[in-house]
């Protein structure tokens, strides 16, 4: 039977994380994100699946705990908000480095700095462009809805895995605050030690006589070999940009002029396209679902008819850059976005669209 | 079917629980819904409002700017929200400690006094049920058996010895709200 409830996006990805198997989360409470330690300490699935739920003391500590439980093969997560990302930059980089798969959830809030606790998409080049150092990439996916919210979890892991790589999943404080109807997937019951030392032969899950020592690291004092090693890694990213890449259309077939925007925003820039058709104008919705790997080839697509592009997000003006890079200047591309907490209305999106693209 | 709603009043008034039980009513009787609360600053300061959209279709925005209806329960949120009723649309409100009352001209306005029908009723806690009620008069867009479904579910069961005295406080508001102006 069907499962319906009423939930936050916080508490769906807590809930989605239990049922998906989740070995371990490790996590430090921070507005607008809270709600999903919360519902995990209320829930004590250490009772019902065995999995570990952790306040570590810092987001530091949180994010190196990750770090270990994904060595040996875990499904293991963090969660918070912005800054507390900001914190976690060094142990991302070092996962990405030493390709060990987790999922670490953003729920933005407006920056910078401690910023406010209302929503914001002012992390995206922190997300998709890096944050941490060193030549390396998230796979990043926007979840426009509580549902996506829970859905999101279990698709993250199975891409983390698959290509031995964090994930991220960026989402921000409406979606995380706000309430919606969830469908919630049945439980799949956690990995067992054996599956872990079958599926993942890099995990360091003991040394058995048959074979070497399993390292997990990301240093390598070789330069040729690091070099090696890094071509690798973009050989992966290359990959994944082949595979992976997610998006959603919305009256798009006719469109004149498209929007682009992703979570909150995408949810805010659909009902603007519905107020544009009203009026007569033909507009359209592109919502890139992974920001790594951006939807370009998509974008492309619709250049045959598409006259101008808007990039609708709640941040100064991020993703607009990877649209123009898609575009390669064939139509205008402009940014619209209201900053530091505060949520742009559909009618103002109506009217940006009006007087920097069509009147522009 | 598509109702956008705003719930706006004073922290303790039961302003997000009321949306949260009217949402809860929308998804027993299958409609698509949203939820989106005021989290922010102002919460803590004492004011709180939530958007609460029912509908028979997929909702896009959960923020918005118009609102088919604007529920009211103090001045604050009248001189907030007022402005931002749809021509045509509905602004329900509770008289307590409102010095300025609605003043357009183009929207249908109700009034139920539920706080102090509430204190008829000896028990504060049935206050935004009753609110609700009167809602619910002027707006049918739930059953009743679904909204006491909702009630239900968004209740811990805990509190579950509470429900008939909240089914008491929705009647009590569906037979108690007045009209002001229709249009």
């Amino acid at each position: 039977m069907r499962e319906i409830r009423l939930m936050k996006g916080n508490e769906a990805i807590a809930e989605a994380a239990i049922r998906c198997g989740v070995d371990g989360y490790f996590g430090y409470p921070i507005t607008p994100q809270s709600e999903i330690m919360e519902t995990l300490m209320l829930e004590k699935p250490w009772e019902k699946t065995g999995m570990v739920v952790l306040q570590a003391e810092s987001e530091i500590a949180s994010i190196n705990m990750v770090y270990g439980g994904a060595g040996c093969g875990k499904k293991v997560m963090t969660t918070s908000s912005s800054p507390g990302v900001s914190l976690m930059q060094e142990g991302i980089t070092y996962l990405a480095g030493a390709e060990l798969p987790c999922v670490v959830v953003n729920v933005v809030r407006g920056g910078p700095g401690l910023g406010t606790i209302q929503p914001a998409q002012s992390d995206y080049f922190q997300a998709v462009k890096g944050g941490g150092h060193g030549d390396y990439k998230l796979i990043v996916l926007a979840p426009s809805s509580v549902q996506e919210m829970a859905d999101f979890v279990e698709l993250a892991f199975d891409l983390a895995f698959k290509y031995r790589n964090p994930a991220m999943i960026l989402s921000d404080g409406m979606i995380g605050q706000m309430m919606e109807k969830v469908e919630m997937k049945p439980f799949t019951p956690r990995w067992t030690d054996e599956e872990i030392v079958q599926m993942h032969p890099w995990a360091t899950t003991g040394k058995p006589s048959s074979r070497e020592r399993n390292i997990i690291t990301s240093v390598e004092l070789d330069a040729n070999a690091f070099e090696r090693f890094n071509h690798k890694l973009q050989a992966k990213y290359k990959q994944i940009e082949e595979n992976e890449v997610r998006s959603e259309m919305f009256e798009c077939e006719d469109a004149d002029y498209l929007l682009v925007a992703y979570g909150s925003s995408a949810r805010i820039c659909q009902k603007a396209v519905q107020l544009l058709r009203a009026k007569g104008i033909k507009a359209g919705l592109l919502r890139p679902i992974t920001l790594f790997p951006f939807p370009t080839k998509e974008i492309q697509a619709l250049l045959g008819h598409v006259k101008g592009i808007l990039s609708v997000e709640l941040s100064a003006g991020q993703m607009v850059e990877d649209v123009r890079l898609a575009v390669e200047g064939k139509v205008k591309v402009e940014h619209f976005g209201r900053l530091g907490g505060v949520v742009h209305s559909p009618e103002e999106v109506v009217e940006a669209l009006q007087s920097k693209i069509i009147g522009g | 079917m598509n109702e956008e709603i705003i719930i706006a009043g004073f922290g303790g008034q039961g302003v997000l629980s009321m949306g949260k039980i009217l949402a809860y009513s929308g998804v027993m009787q299958d409609m698509e819904v949203s939820w989106m609360p005021s989290y922010g600053p102002e919460m803590r300061g004492g004011t709180a409002n939530v958007t609460v959209i029912l509908s028979d279709s997929r909702i896009s925005s959960p923020i918005l700017k118009m609102y088919d209806t604007a529920i009211i329960l103090n001045q604050q949120s009248m001189d907030k929200f007022e402005k931002f009723v749809k021509p045509g649309g509905l602004l329900l409100y509770d008289g307590n400690g409102i010095t300025r009352h609605p003043q357009r001209k183009d929207i249908n306005v109700f009034r139920v006094d539920a706080a102090e029908e509430a204190s008829k009723m000896q028990s504060s806690k049935t206050f935004n049920m009753i609110v609700l009620g009167g809602y619910l008069k002027i707006r049918p867009i739930v059953s009743m058996e679904n909204v006491m479904n909702g009630l239900k579910k968004s209740l811990p069961d805990r509190h579950h010895h509470m429900l008939p005295l909240n089914k008491a406080a929705i009647e009590r508001g569906l037979e108690i709200v007045q009209e002001v102006q229709t249009v």
